[in-house]
């Protein structure tokens, strides 16, 4: 199955039945996919006439209590922030697709990582934190799209999922299962028209500074929750790992190869695969750091999650980057000279 | 004796935070004498905007959902599409409604959303402190067109209710004022026919209400009404735009 | 006979913005000497020549007016 597609149905077999969205490449068979597939379901589908239209059309369908959710690339994500935000203040459960295209402006339509500061520092104003997945192949994508709902639900915020356009068209074969039993509280923020009970307000002004920070700790308080509860990694060769390579979704399955390529050359290189963007496995990092001599960060970017490693690993081991931004996408055979080069120039 | 008028239940009995003689209070009260008129408040919600009127739901006694400055539109679309037999509305200035949130309301007017937008104009920012607005007269000096405002820099007053009249997707429009009594009951039964219009699922629906600012306009209560009256009406006239009802008996 | 009205004001929600004074035709209100907790000088009865015809009522952006008739 399509990326794209195994999205698409992911979501339709989570309960999502509010998709809105506005076409923008390289993610349109997303909303192309959901045109068809809520039509089937008896769910809603709407093109918005732009990206803050959208997301705020999720919005209100969030705060109806269903199951919304939107998708776009880069530049249309710049647009959504605004929406994000409030998403977050409001705490109300969403999901937004990132197919992060090249960038900034206009960029081009290949794949890239440039969007991981706005995706896991909040492109949108405010104290605010937001749960970010980073899926590297079809199962995956399909397993967290179908999981972001529950998180989305469970801890009330947006979850964004974050691929490329690799990410979006490959195909493999996945195992279409349904979605599984997890217990969603009952919604009792909804509004609904307040019939037989009190009215009630979803809002996030709040005028009193005190009052505004007592909030602002709240919200501190589920994000400490989830940064102890969300993150997820994967760990590939790393036990006796003496260079570990650091790469999230397409950059790590290519860093894979690479890995695979270095092994067969007695090599002992390793893979640590961030899931979770925010929260990142700071801890599985920090771990590698007392086992590991080197840490090389690999992104389809000039370089930005060499920031968060580097803040896990707090200089006990060097860390190194390699970067191809701007859409270009390396082979593994690639990745596996650079590995070569440090192994020599470090001695390891 | 028996009580001709009194309070209505959905208006919480609180005092509220608009200045003296504010219309936006007026219109409060006539969406809450509705509400409780037409027995709305258990399948109502009321879309509020980033203006004098973000406060509402601290008056509204039903379910009233915040929106960032001019997505009211596209926030109650999500709401209809999500819950169609609720009545769902927005409340919107005019800056909110036709200078940030143009491309939301004419939108959702076009695709006909089973939603109503009560619209407020006065001409100005209230407020952010009276900055000029897109509704702004010819010649209206504000904090940002302190010259008055000239066509030739700033352009012309922009008429959204008009341009939305056109659009097939809305059913019922109309401009209504408040500058007296009679004007204040037509304005409450505009609104009626509006949220009624929703009702039969007929499309769009949107009052636009002159309403006064005496802060910013920097005039007194009385001032300010007849100001509406003399000036306002005169570059927006006041009428039913659309009626898709009148349509329909031709 | 003309109908006979009472208006009942609730002064701590007036602002003084005189509006009801404007309109009433049978000049039954005023405004007070006193104070309310606002700061303002709230509005009151005037003379007995209310018909409650409601035209203040409708007018009073604060909802402060009842209208009684008969
Ligand atoms: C994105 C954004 N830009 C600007 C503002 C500041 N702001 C709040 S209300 C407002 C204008 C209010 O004017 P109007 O819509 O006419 O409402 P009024 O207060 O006059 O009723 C502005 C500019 C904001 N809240 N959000
Ligand atoms: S500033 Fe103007 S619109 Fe705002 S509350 Fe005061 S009078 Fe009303
Ligand atoms: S009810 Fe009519 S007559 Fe009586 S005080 Fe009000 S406006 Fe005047
Ligand atoms: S209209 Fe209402 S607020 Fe204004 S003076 Fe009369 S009672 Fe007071
Ligand atoms: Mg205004």
């Amino acid at each position: 199955m399509k990326g794209t597609d195994a999205l698409g149905e992911a979501a339709i077999r989570a309960g999502c039945r509010c998709y809105f969205g506005y076409p923008i490449t390289p993610q349109n068979e997303v909303p192309e996919y959901m045109s068809r597939r809520m039509q089937e379901v008896g769910g809603v589908f709407l093109q918005g006439e732009s990206e803050i239209a959208s997301i705020n059309m999720v919005l209100g369908a969030a705060a109806s209590g269903m199951r919304a959710m939107t998708s776009s690339s880069s530049p249309g994500i710049s647009l959504k922030q605004e929406g994000l935000s409030f998403l977050a203040a409001l705490e109300l459960p969403a999901v937004i697709v990132n197919i992060n295209r090249g960038g900034p402006g206009l960029g081009n339509i290949a794949p890239s990582q440039g969007d991981y500061y706005q995706a896991t520092r909040g492109g949108g104003h405010g104290d605010y934190r937001m749960p970010v997945y980073a899926p590297a192949y079809v199962q995956e994508l399909y397993d967290i799209t179908m999981k972001s709902f529950d998180v989305a639900d469970l801890y009330r915020t947006p979850v964004m999922i974050l691929g490329d356009g690799m990410m979006g068209q490959i195909v493999e074969p996945i195992y279409l299962h349904e979605r599984p039993d997890v217990e969603i509280p009952p919604k009792d923020y909804i509004l609904d028209g307040a019939e037989n009970r009190p009215s009630r307000i979803i809002k996030s002004l709040i005028l009193d500074p005190v009052e505004m920070e007592e909030h602002n700790w709240k919200l501190k308080r589920k994000y400490d929750l989830m940064a102890h509860e969300l993150p997820e990694w994967e760990e590939f060769m790393t036990n006796d790992a003496k260079l570990t390579i650091i790469a999230y979704g397409t950059a790590a399955r290519i860093a894979k190869g690479a890995v695979k390529r270095a092994r067969s050359e007695g090599l002992k290189v390793g893979l640590l695969r961030p899931i979770t963007l925010w929260p990142f496995p700071e801890e599985a990092i920090r771990n590698l750091a007392k086992k590991t001599k080197l840490f090389l960060v690999f992104e389809m970017s000039t370089g930005q999650m060499i920031d968060d490693v580097r803040l896990a690993v707090e200089g006990k081991v060097p860390c190194e980057f390699y970067g191809r931004p701007g859409g270009v996408v390396p082979i593994p055979q690639e990745i596996a000279r650079i590995i070569e080069r440090y192994w020599l120039q470090k001695e390891l | 004796m028996k009580i001709v008028y009194t309070r209505p239940k959905c208006l919480k009995p609180v005092p509220n935070h608009y200045c003296p003689g504010c219309g936006h209070s007026i219109i409060h009260r006539l969406i809450c004498e509705l509400v409780d008129e037409m027995n709305m408040r258990g399948r109502i919600i009321c879309i509020p905007p980033a203006g004098c009127a973000v406060l509402a739901y601290n008056y509204f006694d039903f379910d009233v959902c915040e929106s960032a400055h001019g997505r009211g539109c596209a926030i109650a679309t999500g709401f209809k599409r999500a819950q169609p037999d609720r009545i769902i509305f927005t409340y919107q200035g005019d800056g909110d409604m036709a200078a940030i949130g143009t491309a939301e309301t004419l939108h959702a007017a076009n695709r006909g959303e089973k939603i109503t937008s009560i619209f407020v104009n006065n001409a100005v920012y209230g407020m952010t402190g009276g900055q000029m607005a897109p509704t702004t007269m010819i010649g209206q000096k504000t904090t940002t067109s302190p010259y008055g405002r000239r066509t030739e820099v700033e352009g012309y007053p922009l008429k959204i209710t008009e341009l939305i009249a056109t659009l097939p997707g809305a059913a019922y429009v109309v401009r209504t004022s408040l500058a007296n009594p009679a004007k204040i009951r037509e304005t409450k039964k505009a609104i009626k026919k509006a949220f009624e219009v929703q009702m039969a699922g007929a499309g769009y629906s949107l009052v636009e209400v002159l309403s006064p600012c005496p802060t910013n306009w920097k005039v007194s209560p009385r001032e300010a009404f007849a100001y509406l009256e003399e000036k306002m009406e005169k570059e927006y006239p006041i009428g039913v735009m659309k009626d898709y009802t009148a349509k329909k008996d031709k | 006979m003309a109908a006979k009205g009472k208006i009942t004001i609730n002064q701590g929600l007036c602002k003084a913005c005189e509006l009801c004074l404007t309109v009433c035709p049978d000049e039954a209100i005023r405004l007070s000497e006193g104070l309310n907790e606002k700061g303002y000088h709230p509005a009151e009865t005037a003379k007995d020549s209310c018909k409650g015809c409601a035209l203040c009522a409708v007018m009073c952006p604060e909802a402060a007016i009842e209208v009684c008739r008969g």
